[in-house]
């Protein structure tokens, strides 16, 4: 083979199919079964992309400058500028060229329009893109193994050599003159997660894939390539308790903790629920409850406001007085009631308007709620149980601009690429905007793709 | 009828679709979910019509088996809507039907139609003049009582479907959007048009998307409804105009019954092709008997008028005469009880949809 690609979601198929175009011969290896194929991609449904004017899709305009301005203020400048601009420059055509393997997209889904001007959605979401993308690496004749687990990378003088792969409980090493790495990062590594955030970490729940376990991460670093992105953080936000431990996806999130307040185990609030928006408020609370005794956290409404927030897969927790909540959450009932007596005596008169950061605050309270704050009176009183659901790891594989894993002498290596969520600390180093990681693992998946033909065929 | 396992299931599956929302473009089904936060039995039943059962929302999801959420909307739907046919349909007793109806079934009813017939039979003499075989006033009269037994069981299905989906048919308005309900309802309904979502063609047999099973489709309704008006027409010629049958190969009721003919026999063998490559997946096993049935019987219909209208001279033309109307009054006899009634109950819940959406 000439080019081996290491993990088949957005960015290695995409990688696939540039080089297979390249007239290269392709293999992916992808450690999941057909079933769950597509790694984290499988969950996502949209991606940014910038452009000049109203597209078919995109309303107004989205330019290179704005872009580039998000993530900077998202990752506090902890991005390589280059690599940065590239992405915004090339998240142009991203479209059409999704476009080009039958992928199908739309404009944003309802209860998203405030992306209509910067993402682009896939008709049927992330699974179904990759659907599309394996259905062309299909026709164009790339192999794909499935249930091929990576166990090792032989590696000579800073060249790829070969991988070796775990089939069927068989060990085979699969020679090719270049390799793309797209495999993702370390989130579903409960050990891993373990060894960096001890045994908090034990509480977190896995919102994407299982198969992200980190391997070729780790043994990329022990064959000395440069990290990138701090090795100790990780995206996450908030979502119900009760979600799976791994792949609940998006319907396990939960949108109502500005509606209330959140009360930890110790029935206390930790924050202000009413700072801010879905995005900075989707981004904060995960860790914010990471942070929490327990790692576990309620958010508590009333019926007022019931139908203000997207359904829940869950059933809330329902009870007619703050007490008989208590103890269907087993939290003290006393120190609940306390709680909520203070938070409703510190409500100030304003006029609730959840579209708007309106005048509905507390005072004299610790912390305080800064918009939204109606007293909780209504009965029945509902509660949803929180913990941290990590969407993925910031540590990675620092590249250059096409696409090359450095090693620790600061040169590129010639034939190893990477793309996707493994090298997305580049430009990611902290935070995140939506639909940024598919654009950066299409970005890079093309450009991975690109120059392992290249190297491959020449 | 909707078992409370059935509807515990479409309603988990909804909350889970609910609270994702990936699939709002691909088809009405996902967007009147979207206007609901619960799923009483009236609303699942109404969503099991808008299905197509073309299978997109299931290669898209994220939650589909082996997943734990086991999120499979159009076998849920598919077998949602099996238990709305046996709620609305009438007499009560007659739901059985839905459950053990196959092609035998339905070949022993049309051969029992055959013998009923039989002793009508006046003459063998051929000619050409059907009438002169079985006499016309018998014609009239069998499928005169045959044809009102079935359209009132049919209409109170309709008005059964619409009460439990919710939805006032004849509700009087001023506002031209709200009435404009019904042609939305029927131009969706003529055209499928929520089998090629967004433009595209959808899934139907498998993963890859075709035309072929919304053509086919054409094929047998359009087929069926020229079938129709070629008797309609064949009527009005005899008891209006007071021309005698046979009627030339040119004339009206023989050129839209020939042509009605040929998709009725294109459309169901195309139909039936297709679902037994269906993707197992997303079908109710269990309605294998239901859908083969009805396909064959308009396709053995097609076939045995065709052959009727193509050797109408020979000496034959009594058998197949008695054989054809056999099939044709074995067919009418199940319309209420087989996979005719999908039609009707989705033209419902096209209405509901149109009403709501608007």
């Amino acid at each position: 083979m000439d080019v081996a690609v290491l993990g088949g979601g957005n960015a290695g198929l995409c990688a696939a199919l540039t080089a297979r175009q390249s007239g290269a011969s392709v293999i992916v290896i992808e450690c999941a079964p057909k079933e769950f194929r597509g790694g984290n991609s499988r969950h996502t449904r949209n991606l940014r992309s910038m452009h000049n004017r109203p597209t078919d899709l995109l309303v107004d305009a989205y330019t290179d400058d704005e872009f580039l301005t998000d993530l900077t203020r998202v990752t506090g400048g902890r991005l390589d500028e280059a690599l940065a601009r590239r992405v915004v420059r090339d998240s142009a055509d991203c479209p059409s060229w999704i476009r080009s393997f039958g992928g199908r997209l739309q404009p944003p889904l309802k209860g998203t329009l405030h992306l209509d001007r910067t993402n682009v959605f896939f008709l049927g979401g992330g699974k179904a893109l990759m659907n599309s993308y394996y259905a062309a690496a299909e026709r164009l004749g790339v192999r794909v193994l499935y249930n091929a687990g990576v166990e090792g990378l032989e590696l000579q003088d800073g060249l790829f050599k070969s991988v070796s792969v775990k089939i069927d409980g068989r060990l085979e090493s699969i020679p090719a003159r270049a390799v793309v790495l797209a495999a993702g990062g370390f989130e579903s590594n409960l050990d891993w997660l373990r060894d960096v955030w001890g045994a908090a970490a034990d509480n977190f729940i896995v919102r994407g894939t299982p198969y992200n376990t980190g391997k070729v991460l780790r043994l990329m670093l022990d064959h000395g390539a440069q990290p990138v992105g701090d090795p100790t953080q990780f995206h996450c936000v908030a979502i119900d308790a009760r979600a799976p431990k791994f792949d609940g996806g998006i319907v396990t999130r939960l949108d109502c903790v500005s509606l209330g307040i959140v009360v930890n185990r110790d029935a206390k609030r930790f924050y202000d629920e009413g700072e801010d928006f879905w995005p900075k408020r989707y981004a904060i609370w995960g860790r914010l409850v990471a942070q929490q005794p327990g790692q576990i956290a309620y958010s508590v409404i009333d019926a007022k406001a019931r139908g203000l927030f997207m359904p829940s897969v869950f059933p809330p927790i329902e009870a007619p007085s703050i007490r008989e909540l208590a103890t269907l959450l087993s939290l003290p009932p006393d120190a609940l009631e306390r709680t909520v007596t203070a938070f409703n005596r510190a409500v100030r008169p304003g006029h609730f308007d959840h579209a708007v950061l309106d005048d509905c605050y507390t005072g004299g309270l610790i912390p305080e709620k800064s918009h939204w704050a109606r007293t909780l009176d209504t009965p029945p009183f509902w509660a949803y149980p929180l913990r941290p659901g990590v969407t993925f790891t910031y540590l990675g594989l620092r590249v250059d601009e096409r696409a090359r894993v450095l090693m620790m002498d600061g040169r590129p290596s010639e034939n190893i690429v990477a793309a996707g969520e493994i090298m997305a600390g580049n430009i990611l180093g902290q935070g995140y905007v939506a639909g940024v990681g598919m654009t950066i693992g299409t970005v890079f998946g093309r450009i991975a793709g690109v120059e392992a033909a290249r190297h491959a065929v020449a | 009828m909707l078992s409370r396992e059935l509807l515990a299931q479409g309603q988990h599956v909804m909350t889970v679709c609910n609270a994702c929302r990936y699939c709002e473009a691909y088809c009405p089904v996902f967007q009147a979910m979207e206007s609901r936060t619960s799923f009483a039995k009236g609303d699942m039943l109404y969503l099991a019509n808008l299905c197509h059962n073309c299978g997109e929302c299931l290669y898209a999801c994220q939650y589909a088996p082996p997943h734990e959420f086991g999120i499979n909307v159009p076998r849920v739907m598919s077998e949602s809507r099996l238990a709305s046919y046996e709620e609305y349909c009438w007499p009560g007793f007659m739901s059985a039907a839905f459950r053990r109806n196959g092609v035998l079934a339905s070949l022993v009813l049309s051969v029992a139609c055959m013998l009923v017939l039989w002793p009508f039979v006046q003459s063998t003499s051929t000619g050409g003049n059907f009438y002169r075989v079985v006499p016309h006033d018998v014609m009239v009269g069998v499928f005169g009582i045959v044809g009102a037994f079935v359209v009132l069981a049919l209409a109170i299905g309709v008005r059964r479907a619409l009460r439990s989906y919710g939805v006032s048919a004849f509700r009087r308005t001023d506002n031209p959007v709200e009435a404009g309900r019904y042609g939305r309802a029927l131009r969706d309904a003529l055209s499928l048009r929520h089998l090629h979502g967004n433009g595209a063609d959808c899934t139907s047999d498998n993963e890859q998307r075709s035309p072929w099973r919304r053509w086919f489709h054409h094929c047998t309704f359009y087929g069926f409804l020229l079938c129709f008006a070629s008797t309609s027409v064949a009527a009005i010629y005899h008891v209006v105009f007071g021309w005698p049958a046979p009627y030339a190969y040119s004339s009206a009721p023989v050129v839209l019954g020939t042509i009605g003919g040929v998709g009725l026999l294109v459309g169901p063998v195309g139909l039936l092709t297709m679902r037994r490559r269906r993707d197992p997946a997303m079908t109710d096993p269990s309605q294998r008997g239901l859908d083969e049935s009805f396909v064959a019987m308009l396709s053995v219909t097609s076939v045995t008028g065709l052959l009727l209208l193509g050797m109408r001279e020979r000496p034959i033309m009594p058998v197949l005469l008695l054989v054809h109307l056999g099939f044709v009054l074995g067919l009418f006899l199940t319309l209420p009880y087989g996979k005719f009634v999908h039609g009707l109950y989705r033209m419902a819940a096209l209405l509901k949809f149109s009403t709501e959406s608007q």
